[in-house]
């Protein structure tokens, strides 16, 4: 078995009208058993940039704690906010100083830029390669269902409410696919001068 | 030829040409084997297949080494009590961490008082399981009366045992009730045969056991038994993560098989959180 599938867990980011979604499930596991229902593997960088680090839970802890080391650096040296766009880079140059030896990990950033406002969500390999699309980011044991499910329910400019749906029926019905992720999921819908955090019910099987 | 006769070497040494000795019988026999003999396999190309099936499951022509995952997850339990004998079992089905199926029946229902409980591979225990049934109505049909519980775990545990260590993978009870009571028994393709009080089979055993060896007495009422077994197998799918779907509950009693319910998992969690009082879990 894959290490990447060692913890499980699944996260997914779409792009709407003027806002963007992230979500992840909530489960801590260790292969089949699951320890924990409350890990959510999203976290907020900025006011209006999030990042989610599905893989192995030990190195979504270092890369977290690395990422906000250096994101601290930056915007002090600059005086000002991060773009999500730097960001990712920031994230990718991470990533691949560990090219031989990586973290295992496979990240998605999603924000809106605080200077033009316009969405932006991304996804990278372990060792850093981003994808920049124009419509949803998907990670994690369940990718292929994320996919499937993306496919099917995303299009374009849908409102925050929409997205919300969107997402989260995204999110629920892939990880009902897969063993091991689910057993509850968070939500964060990020607006301008609004971020919404919604605790999703799930199957908790 | 005469020689040959002569010198009796015909029965030592096969002259013929092949096709002489592919008769229409051989034929027959040869293409359709486990159709008229369901315990028959077909048996790999190769001289012992215990040992050589091994590499070759585990290699590929590359040295490669493959994997073939099927459904190995799974949650079962039984326990005889004062009542008679309880079943239950969730409904998940596994290859790899794929969920294929939420809705999987995993008590094969034998006959009127004999029931089966699949664990392992999924394909073996379906086969087998069915093979069982057509034993034990053969039997019934010969000697005018209903098989013993253990006479059918025995007929399970030969037909396996024949094909011990070709890779047959499978953990099953079976519970009914004969001329001596209830009775349970768990069977696996090891060849493992053994009667017993209280059982637990599948990656969530671990998990049933401990909500099971707590609450488990002999003289538990029908109703608590039920709920026991229910809940047994409810905090198995939570923490194991190869069980899930459907909590399934049968009861055994003199009368027969019952079938007490098949409930969602989800709707469970969530009216045992509102029993405690935590309507947000």
């Amino acid at each position: 078995m894959s290490i990447l599938a060692y913890n499980g867990g699944a996260v997914v980011a779409m792009k709407g009208k003027d806002c963007v979604a992230i979500a992840t499930d909530k489960r801590y596991g260790i292969q089949a058993q699951t320890v924990s229902t409350n890990f959510p593997k999203v976290y907020q960088m900025g006011p209006t940039l999030y990042v989610g680090l599905p893989g192995l839970a030990t190195d979504t802890q270092t890369v977290f704690q690395r990422l906000k080391f250096r994101m601290n650096l930056y915007e002090l040296k600059e005086n000002r906010m991060m773009r999500p766009k730097t960001f990712s880079a920031m994230l990718s140059n991470l990533l691949y100083e560990r090219r031989f030896g990586p973290y295992f990990i496979e990240p998605v950033i999603a924000g809106l830029d605080p200077y033009d406002n316009q969405p932006y969500v991304c996804n990278m390999d372990l060792i850093g390669c981003p994808n920049e699309p124009e419509d949803f980011v998907v990670s994690g044991t369940c990718s292929e269902q994320l996919y499937g499910m993306c496919e099917a329910l995303w299009e374009p400019n849908l409102s925050p409410d929409e997205l919300f749906e969107t997402i989260s029926q995204a999110l629920v019905n892939a990880a009902d696919r897969d063993a091991i992720s689910g057993w509850g999921a968070v939500v964060y819908i990020v607006e301008k001068d609004k971020i919404t955090e919604k605790h999703v019910k799930t199957r908790m099987d | 030829m005469a020689l040959l006769d002569y010198c009796n070497l015909n029965e030592k040494i096969n002259l013929k040409p092949v096709d002489a000795l592919a008769s229409f019988q051989n034929d027959i026999v040869g293409y359709s084997e486990n159709f008229l003999n369901s315990t028959q396999l077909a048996t790999p190309p190769f001289a012992n297949p215990i040992e050589t099936l091994a590499q070759f499951n585990q290699h590929d022509e590359t040295g490669k080494s493959i994997k073939i995952q099927f459904d190995h997850g799974t949650t079962t339990l039984g326990f005889r009590y004062q009542g008679g004998v309880l079943l239950a079992v969730d409904s998940r089905a596994t290859g790899g961490q794929f969920i294929g199926s939420q809705s999987m029946k995993k008590i094969v229902e034998i006959n009127d008082y004999l029931l089966g409980t699949l664990a392992g591979g999924a394909a073996d225990c379906v086969y087998w399981d069915r093979v069982l049934a057509k034993q034990c109505r053969l039997y019934e049909l010969r000697n005018r009366e209903r098989i013993s519980v253990a006479a059918a775990s025995k007929l399970m545990a030969n037909m396996v045992y024949n094909y011990k260590g070709m890779g047959l993978s499978m953990g099953m009870m079976l519970a009914g009730v004969d001329k001596r009571g209830a009775q349970l028994y768990y069977v696996d393709s090891e060849g493992t045969r053994t009667p017993g009080k209280v059982f637990s089979v599948g990656s969530g055993s671990v998990y049933a056991f401990g909500v099971l060896d707590s609450g488990y007495s002999w003289d538990l009422s029908d109703k608590d038994a039920q709920e026991l077994g229910r809940r047994a197998i409810y905090h198995a799918t939570h923490r194991d993560a190869y069980s899930g779907g459907i909590v399934r509950v049968y009861h055994i009693s003199e009368t027969g098989w019952v079938n007490i319910s098949n409930e969602d998992c989800s709707d469970l969690h969530y009216k045992y959180a509102a029993e405690k009082g935590n309507a947000d879990a």
